[in-house]
């Protein structure tokens, strides 16, 4: 049976208010439960979203220190910052990155061979960031972009801060130069301090003085919006941002006279070869040059792949510094030295003479050591012995030495270690004795030292190697008669914003005092006549001087070529020709500067090496400076 | 003397309103909420449309056709209102087929319809055809609602729910549903079906799941953990909780909101104004807000407990309670209490169509509210 209701108002009416009371309930907390969750997120995680809030909005922009300026020792500016164009890209704005990477080629902005290591930079950053493609831009790529410009959405030109070197090759080998940061170079250094900045110093002083050169980076918060672009700053609200400012680089003076370096560069031209000047009464370095050299304005505005490859196979190996790291036999330039030694040990005296007759033998053995004057000098001195470099002489001064005394000596005065230059990648050379031999060769037949070896030692062959640098400092100690400094490039640091100059004193290594000091100037003495006696090796290369040189020449024989080195057939000899080499000082009696060179494959040290001392000379006494 | 003239001319003047008010069926205390809520959203949405100017304007020109809409709906009388809902409700749901055949697609849903004239969203005319027509329905029958009854209400809400959710428009379904269910449970369903409801409901959890679109199930899925997807879906409640919590108790001030002005806060000047209002003006202005939203639902409730009849207290009841469930499902969402679903913040959010409806619903709470009324005077 159906039950049949029919409408109650009264109860509708009771049912609609309990039910709207209810509901008000429910409306009561609900909005309650709504105020408590925005108390949460505003009253007690207020600080946290706060802190994720301003992380939101503000990116930091990186603000890199200018590097410090490197001046000569007369204030010359050898390496600054220039403002520079340079391409930049934007991924999203170009488009089709490809189109726009091959107009770029199409009209010579970037060179075909770069053109995928550009593609991988760009791909590799966010697309809203701005890419540099190309560094320091000339004048005609600068037009030819202006030209162009419409077709090439998303490129620009922006100015940047530039390593330049106004003297481009000279003294680059000293300078080195600056490069892109590298993969190698991302795992070595402080991220912080080279924010913002994209190059770091790759070799020489760029690179050993890297840590005073960069400052350090500052940087600003910028406001961005949720795309990452910045975005005006409303007036008034600048001060939520921070912002520190960067900190630029030390300034440094160097030893290094451009002018003379000039000098050697040119009177080197055409050779490969090492000149190093020093001031031995601190050790300075006023020239340091490597031939050939580089433009190392060429690394510093991002070197393309074909110009860098180009380096590194040249036969002539314009990257190689030979004065740090080219190791030679010394040859007869270590003769004064041998003669120190000898008179040191008192196994000899000026005034003691012998008979060259052209060859010396070993007592009891037949093997011939040959003079290089076939006929012999007759009979010399210890002075003669010096001014012709007779052979016989020092064949027998070493053997009455033996090895060990001449290790010792030798090792004192420097050579067999770096010298400790203020740059980085030195070698140290070899300077033989029984102990290296042991350590040097596996072979117990190779292990022996024969009395054969320290003969030819006398004359600076052999195992012997020493690097132009050694030279340099070994002739320094004999043109101060035993005061010994380190060899250094840089004198002084500047602060840039003060002017303050922070002088270095020079840096004293152990004195090397003899028993009797007017020994020095019986060496002195010979080697004056070296380029001034009647017989004197270095006698045409000094005449006419306003000055005494005290000198010495030498020849090393080059013994083979180097199986990683490929000549054509025509160079092969002159490739096996002796090194010319050539150490002096002067004037002889208060020494201003010593000299070392070394002219590869250039035979006679008198020929090839001695004019090109003769003309820093000049260049550099002339003026009456020190 | 001149003291007592003024009062006298004070009294008159609020008398004349008064007055003013019967004859046009308005209610002053509801008018008063809703245009100080519509005057605060005005003046967020100014800081949340950015340079945007025009945007702005386009508000307030809409509020102007919004508030024409609410006083033209109010001069109808109730019983023709009781009359037109069947007929409102078939319009509905021919137009929403409509939709479904040849709707206009925007943003990847199918929602809109174009009639020459003007585009619009036949699901906006269900969020008051739907209570109207339930009303309707219960209004002939005994109340509580016998089971054959609650059934075939449920039938009338869940064609139109499932034909808006399938555009798919969840908000507005949801919006649709509870509108409708409202009528039901104010009419006094009883509690055990109510409870049978929630258990059903649960057991259908799985089957519903399968029938949501993949981005909804994504924006379930990120409430839970809103991290798991940070720059995706997650985004959008991350970037409003910063907003919210960075506000703190006195906001940042007016146009200062960095999450806001510097575009982090995703749709800023529509769904998500709430997390604007909680990054300028802090949790003042929340609670501001939520105040007035309070102070409109608890005069809504209390102008149905005054109507007459079953049809225009359901009706009424109901209209006042979906906004309030329009407060909580955007709030909740904007706060990370519930998914993010697209519902504007009413009266707040930038959007025509939704706040025409709005108004329209006002109206017709009105125009019922008066009869009453005007019956007892």
């Amino acid at each position: 049976m159906r039950r049949v209701r029919i409408k109650d108002e009264y109860l509708e009416q009771r049912i609609f208010l309990q039910r709207s009371a209810v509901a008000a309930f429910i409306v009561l907390g609900v909005m309650l439960l709504l105020a408590g969750r925005a108390f949460w997120l505003q009253v007690l995680r207020h600080d946290h979203y706060a802190e994720l809030s301003q992380g939101n909005r503000a990116r930091i922009e990186p603000l890199p220190p200018n590097r410090g300026i490197i001046y000569d020792r007369a204030g010359r500016v050898i390496a600054e910052n220039t403002p520079a164009y340079q391409l930049e890209l934007v991924r999203e704005q170009a488009g089709d990155l490809d189109t726009t990477l091959a107009e770029l080629e199409r009209f010579g902005l970037i060179e075909v061979d770069d053109l995928e290591r550009v593609r991988q930079l760009v791909l590799s950053r966010r697309s809203f960031e701005a890419v540099p493609i190309r560094l320091q831009l000339d004048d005609e790529l600068v037009a030819r972009f202006a030209v162009h410009r419409h077709e090439l959405p998303g490129v620009t030109l922006e100015t940047r801060m530039a390593r330049h070197y106004p003297f481009g090759a000279i003294g680059a080998h000293a300078l080195g130069y600056v490069g892109t940061i590298s993969e190698d170079d991302v795992t070595r250094l402080d991220k912080e301090r080279y924010f913002g900045t994209g190059v770091v110093g790759k070799t020489g002083i760029e690179r050993a003085y890297e840590d005073d050169l960069l400052g350090s980076s500052g940087y600003r918060e910028v406001l961005v919006n949720a795309a990452g672009r910045s975005v005006e700053l409303a007036e008034g609200k600048a001060d939520q941002l921070r912002s520190r400012q960067p900190q630029a680089g030390r300034d440094l003076r160097l030893t290094l006279d451009i002018d003379l370096q000039r000098v050697a560069e040119e009177a080197m031209a055409g050779h490969r070869g090492a000149v190093v000047a020093i001031d031995p009464s601190n050790g300075d370095v006023l020239v340091l040059a490597s031939l050939p050299s580089f433009d190392p304005n060429g690394f510093a505005r991002g070197i393309s792949r074909r110009d860098y490859l180009a380096l590194t196979e040249d036969p002539d190996q314009p990257l190689f510094n030979r004065v740090l790291r080219g190791t030679y036999p010394p040859g007869s330039t270590i003769k004064p030295i041998m003669a120190l030694a000898g008179l040191e040990y008192e196994v000899i005296r000026p005034q003691d003479s012998i008979y060259c007759a052209g060859q010396y033998y070993l007592p009891g053995s037949r093997h011939k050591y040959r003079d290089w004057k076939h006929e012999g000098h007759g009979t010399v001195d210890m002075h003669d012995a010096i001014m012709e470099s007779c052979d016989v002489y020092f064949y027998r001064l070493a053997n009455t030495l033996g090895i060990d005394r001449i290790h010792d000596i030798m090792t004192r005065i420097g050579f067999g270690a770096p010298t400790g230059i203020d740059i980085g990648g030195e070698r140290g050379g070899i300077m033989p004795s029984p102990q290296w031999k042991k350590t040097a060769f596996s072979g117990h037949s190779q292990q022996v030292w024969f009395p054969g070896e320290t003969v030819i030692l006398g004359i600076g062959q052999g195992y012997w190697a020493a690097t132009p640098l050694q030279l340099a400092t070994a002739t320094a100690v004999l043109a101060t008669r035993g005061k010994h400094f380190r060899p250094r490039l840089v004198r002084a640091f500047v602060d840039p914003v003060t002017g303050a100059v922070d002088e270095r004193a020079p840096w004293p290594l152990p004195a090397i005092v003899l028993k009797d000091q007017a020994n020095w100037e019986v060496i002195v003495d010979a080697m004056v006549a070296v380029t001034s006696g009647a017989r004197g090796t270095a006698v045409r290369a000094s005449r006419g001087a306003a000055y005494s040189i005290a000198g010495k020449t030498g020849t090393a024989q080059v013994y083979s070529i180097g199986q990683t080195e490929k000549y054509d057939a025509s160079q092969v000899a002159e490739r096996l020709r002796d090194h010319a080499l050539f150490v002096a000082f002067a004037p002889a009696d208060a020494p201003k500067l010593v000299i070392a060179v070394l002219v590869e494959n250039g035979g006679h040290g008198s020929s090839a090496a001695a004019p090109i001392a003769r003309s820093i000379f000049d260049a550099y006494l002339a003026r009456g400076t020190g | 003397m001149y003291e007592e003239f003024s009062a006298s001319r004070t009294r008159r003047t609020v008398t004349a309103t008064a007055r003013l008010m019967r004859a046009l069926h308005l209610d002053g205390m509801l008018l008063s909420g809703l245009a100080v809520v519509g005057i605060f959203g005005l003046f967020v949405l100014y800081s949340a449309a950015g340079d945007n100017t025009a945007l702005w304007f386009s508000q307030v020109a809409r509020f102007g056709i919004g508030f024409a809409v609410m006083i033209a709906i109010a001069q109808v009388p109730d019983h023709f209102i009781r009359m037109a809902s069947p007929i409102a409700y078939v319009l509905g749901l021919v137009l929403l087929l409509l939709v479904a055949v040849a709707g206009d697609v925007g943003k990847g849903a199918q929602r809109w319809l174009d009639i020459g004239i003007i585009r619009f969203q036949p699901s906006e005319i269900m969020k008051l055809a739907v209570p109207m027509m339930c009303a309707w329905y219960l209004h002939q029958r005994p109340l509580p609602p016998s089971l054959w009854n609650v059934v075939a209400v449920l039938a009338m809400i869940l064609v139109p729910v499932l034909l808006i959710a399938e555009e798919p428009d969840l908000g507005t379904a949801l919006l649709v549903a509870a509108a409708g269910l409202l009528v039901v449970v104010l009419g006094g369903l009883p509690w055990t079906y109510m409870l049978g409801g929630v258990v059903i409901a649960g057991a259908a959890v799985p089957l519903v799941w399968s029938m949501l679109h993949d981005y909804q199930r994504q924006r379930i899925l990120t409430l839970l953990d809103p991290q798991s997807d940070a720059l995706g879906a997650g985004y959008h409640i991350i970037q409003s909780q910063i907003a919210i919590g960075s506000g703190g108790v006195f906001g940042k001030g007016w146009t200062n909101g960095s999450q806001a002005q510097l575009e982090f806060l995703p749709e800023r000047s529509t769904d998500f104004i709430f997390a604007v209002i909680g990054e300028e003006l802090g949790l003042l202005g929340l609670i501001a807000l939520l105040a007035g939203y309070m102070f409109i639902v608890g005069r809504g409730m209390y102008m149905s407990t005054q109507c007459r009849d079953a049809f225009t207290r359901l009706l009424s009841g109901s209209i006042a309670l979906t906004f309030f469930v329009y407060v909580f499902v955007n709030a909740g969402m904007v706060t990370g209490l519930l998914p993010v679903v697209g519902v504007p913040l009413p009266l707040v959010s930038y959007g025509g169509t939704s706040l025409v409806t709005l108004m329209a619903g006002f109206g017709m709470l009105m125009s019922l509210y008066s009869s009453r009324k005007l019956l007892g005077s």
